[in-house]
């Protein structure tokens, strides 16, 4: 049990800062179908620091504070991949879905592009010890051990940075118009607010984010292994946002549900009670995506879906 | 004003849609080219001259392949490998016809090639060629039904419940994958047990469905070209056909300019989505099958579940490039293949085949500014015209403010004169253009702009004086 859900927050922390990255773009009015391809292309960038650093040895044995460093790098690459996105829905007023579209392959191209002139192969694999568990302590009690043993400096951060993020975009004056932007965006013009200014902040706070989250995804779930995939994670964060109705305890109740049922799949040959239903590990791949229909076809009704997503801003508009 | 042909063509949608393709094309090689030149520096087994010769291989296409015969080989790989291109390009594009965005062509054709190869490799025909091509089309049709079905649950979903059909088409991709995994894992017979292989299936030769030549591989010999590229090329202008000249292909594309209009003119609009979303699917899905009745194409199963097919997903440029216009879409995806084969050539560079689909990546991206741009040229295109109706109107064009009244008085006075008996159709006409009026600032342009408006509308009182006259 203590295992299942270690597993689980392991994959939950990827999906929650992720969706909420999601939730920051939309709530600022612009759809961010390019998560998946953030993700990759931080995590990609971040993978190729944390190599370059590992070999030139600048933090020597302190693999942590490394860990940090590459965190915050790859958040920075992401937002940086970002600004194509905000640039593309923002100034030239194009097709948001489009665009995120485009935006994906080009990250996952790019990467593969990259990686094989860099390193003749698609694929980066990260010294072992980098992947290193913070904590390793067996003798604390379980319910403990869920949080302390076998977790990742990733998660930590994640999770500070959603609570965080969370109260910002409630409580302060900055974070209420960004999401007025995403409502109603010429009422908040009319009171004085820089539509594209904001719109320009959340979605390279979401495109931050989503970096953030690769690097934490390929660190943690795929073992230190950086290629042009994510395994569908930045389209599950986005169901996730749905399903959280684009609000942060919806989406931090979503990602812990459904890095549970992410989870199953890769664990299930490893748990025996799953192991004697006979069932292949497709089946619980399955699970998480047939939920995510179930849901949203129950809760479509009563959407709490920003207004003016996805429609341009154009001052003229009344 | 100039005249002749090519101010006339000029006019033409199409040819503007064709305008914006190519440049969105251009400015994607120019990226892609400044992309060679960033990664010829960070490497160092290149230099900024590779970045050049890696730019003409990749124009050149299969052209740069060398010796002739290579030429040939890759001609004749590109149109095979443009058939599936074409298939989901179409799909991708009679969806967005009915103003649905379907990202969810990887998961049908994963369906589409599932349905085919459970039938092509189950059945053993060998030594009987008539039965090969009887299988074959069952093959086929089994396959487009398996796509058709999938294609149709993003639809239902949309039209039932209201749900956004990308994210749908996304979750539906991954069960796909996983599904077909799944399938042909739990299948030992139809698993490739050779040498050297692991996680491939038979291919259609072991069991002699394969699909039919018609000698086109005598043509362009060794490459993989068989009859896929005629029936591909079949369906899009069957698909053209249905969606310009009969009632159905009407209805799906009023569904995509207007739902509303479209349910409030009497269609079933939820049908149509379900409908266009299903023809998709099965569109999609005949890109699967016919790619994977290749006898030469092996399928790798066991690891389909973690990585959707990219033919579904460059379906979209195809689409977009070609307007969503199915002829289009054909020529398209040829120039698609075309620069991956130039992809293909590239190590002799110093690159990888990965630049390609960087442009590729780029022309879609840049495809999204193409409204911005049409914007901007119609709306200099009306300035234009404003202005010259300003002029004719306004002899002293600093009175902007004045002006915009004489306007609205000239119109009110035109209205009047056409329809004295309807005053009330003339009054909600001055009314719109009152609002018109005062919400201009004084400036001549503006003013023109409203004078444009009442033009305009003048026609439209017309025709109604005439109706309430009879």
């Amino acid at each position: 049990m203590v295992f299942l859900l270690q597993k689980t927050l392991i994959y939950a922390a990827p999906l929650l800062i992720v969706a909420l990255g999601g939730m920051f773009s939309e709530r600022s009015g612009v759809i961010n179908l390019a998560l998946e391809g953030e993700m990759i292309f931080g995590a990609f960038c971040g993978a190729i620091l944390a190599r370059a650093l590992a070999i030139s040895g600048a933090f020597g044995s302190n693999i942590q504070l490394l860990f940090l460093v590459v965190l915050l790098f790859s958040a920075l690459c992401g937002a940086l991949f970002s600004l194509l996105l905000s640039f593309s829905a923002i100034n030239m007023k194009a097709d948001q879905t489009i665009g995120g579209t485009a935006l994906n392959m080009l990250a996952a191209a790019v990467v593969n592009a990259f990686a094989l002139s860099l390193f003749n192969s698609e694929k980066i694999q990260m010294p072992a010890n980098f992947s290193g568990y913070v904590i390793l302590n067996n003798d604390i009690p379980p319910i403990l051990q869920i949080f302390g043993d076998k977790a990742y400096l990733s998660t930590y951060v994640i999770v500070i940075a959603f609570v965080l993020l969370s109260i910002w975009i409630y409580k302060t004056k900055t974070g209420m118009r960004m999401r007025a932007c995403g409502e109603h965006p010429q009422a908040a013009a009319s009171v004085g607010i820089n539509v594209f200014k904001m719109r320009y902040l959340g979605t390279v706070i979401s495109g931050a984010l989503a970096g953030l989250g690769g690097y934490a995804y390929i660190a943690t779930v795929s073992n230190g292994t950086a290629e042009a995939s994510v395994g569908g994670m930045g389209f599950l964060a986005l169901a996730i946002m749905i399903f959280g109705n684009w609000k942060p305890l919806g989406i931090a109740l979503g990602a812990l549900l459904f890095g549970f049922l992410k989870c199953i799949g890769p664990v299930s040959s490893s748990l025996d009670f799953l192991k004697n239903l006979g069932l292949p590990m497709y089946f619980y791949n399955i699970i998480p995506y047939v939920v995510v229909l179930i849901v949203l076809a129950l809760t479509s009704k009563k959407s709490g879906c920003p207004k003016a997503e996805g429609i341009p801003y154009d001052k003229g508009m009344r | 004003m100039k005249s002749g042909f090519f101010s006339k063509l000029r006019e033409k949608a199409g040819f503007k849609s064709v305008t914006s393709s190519v440049l969105c094309i251009i400015a994607g090689i120019l990226v892609g080219f400044l992309v060679m030149i960033l990664l010829s520096i960070v490497n160092e087994r290149t230099s900024i001259g590779n970045a050049f010769k890696g730019l003409l291989i990749l124009l050149g296409g299969p052209f740069s392949s060398g010796r002739g015969a290579y030429i040939i080989t890759n001609l004749g790989d590109m149109i095979f490998y443009a058939t599936p291109l074409i298939m989901t390009g179409v799909s991708v594009a009679i969806a967005y016809k009915t103003g649905l965005f379907n990202i969810g062509a990887a998961g049908q054709f994963l369906m589409g090639l599932t349905g085919a190869l459970l039938v092509a490799l189950n059945i053993n025909t060998n030594g009987n060629p008539a039965m090969g091509v009887l299988v074959w089309i069952l093959a086929v049709l089994v396959g487009t039904l398996s796509g058709m079905v999938w294609g149709a649950i993003p639809g239902f979903f949309r039209a039932v419940f209201n749900v956004n059909e990308v994210i749908v088409c996304i979750m539906t991709n991954w069960i796909a994958a996983n599904i077909v995994s799944w399938i042909f894992g739990s299948m030992p017979n139809l698993i490739n047990s050779g040498s050297g292989k692991s996680g491939y299936l038979i291919t259609t030769a072991a069991t002699g469905n394969g699909t039919p030549t018609l000698g086109l591989n005598k043509i362009f010999k060794g490459s993989y070209i068989d009859m896929g590229i005629i029936v591909a090329v079949l369906i899009a202008i069957a698909i053209y056909i249905m969606l310009t000249k009969t009632t159905l292909g009407y209805e799906l594309r009023a569904c995509g300019a207007n739902r509303n209009g479209a349910k409030y003119a009497g269609m079933n609009e939820k049908r149509n989505i379900i409908l266009s979303m299903a023809i998709a699917g099965g569109l999609a899905a005949i890109g699967g099958a016919l790619y994977y009745l290749n006898p030469g194409i092996e399928f790798k199963f066991d690891s389909a579940y973690a990585t959707l097919p990219d033919y579904g997903f460059n379906g979209i440029p195809a689409a977009l490039l070609g307007s969503n216009n199915p002829i289009a879409v054909i020529f398209v995806s040829l120039f698609i293949r075309y620069l991956n084969v130039g992809g293909g050539n590239l190590p002799s560079a110093g690159f990888n085949k990965y630049i390609a689909d960087v442009i590729i990546a780029l022309i879609i991206y840049f495809a999204g500014f193409s409204k911005f741009f049409s914007d901007i040229l119609s709306r200099r295109k009306k300035r234009a015209e404003a202005d010259l109706i300003a002029k004719a109107v306004l002899p002293d064009p600093g009175a902007a403010a004045a002006a915009a009244g004489s306007v609205t008085q000239a119109a009110t006075e035109a209205a009047e004169s056409v329809t004295p008996t309807v005053t009330e159709a003339a009054e909600s006409v001055t009314e719109a253009v009152m609002e018109t009026a005062e919400s201009v600032t004084p400036t001549v342009t503006e003013a023109a702009e409203a004078a444009e408006t009442v033009l305009e509308q003048t026609p439209v009182l017309e025709n109604t004086g005439k109706e309430d006259d009879k």
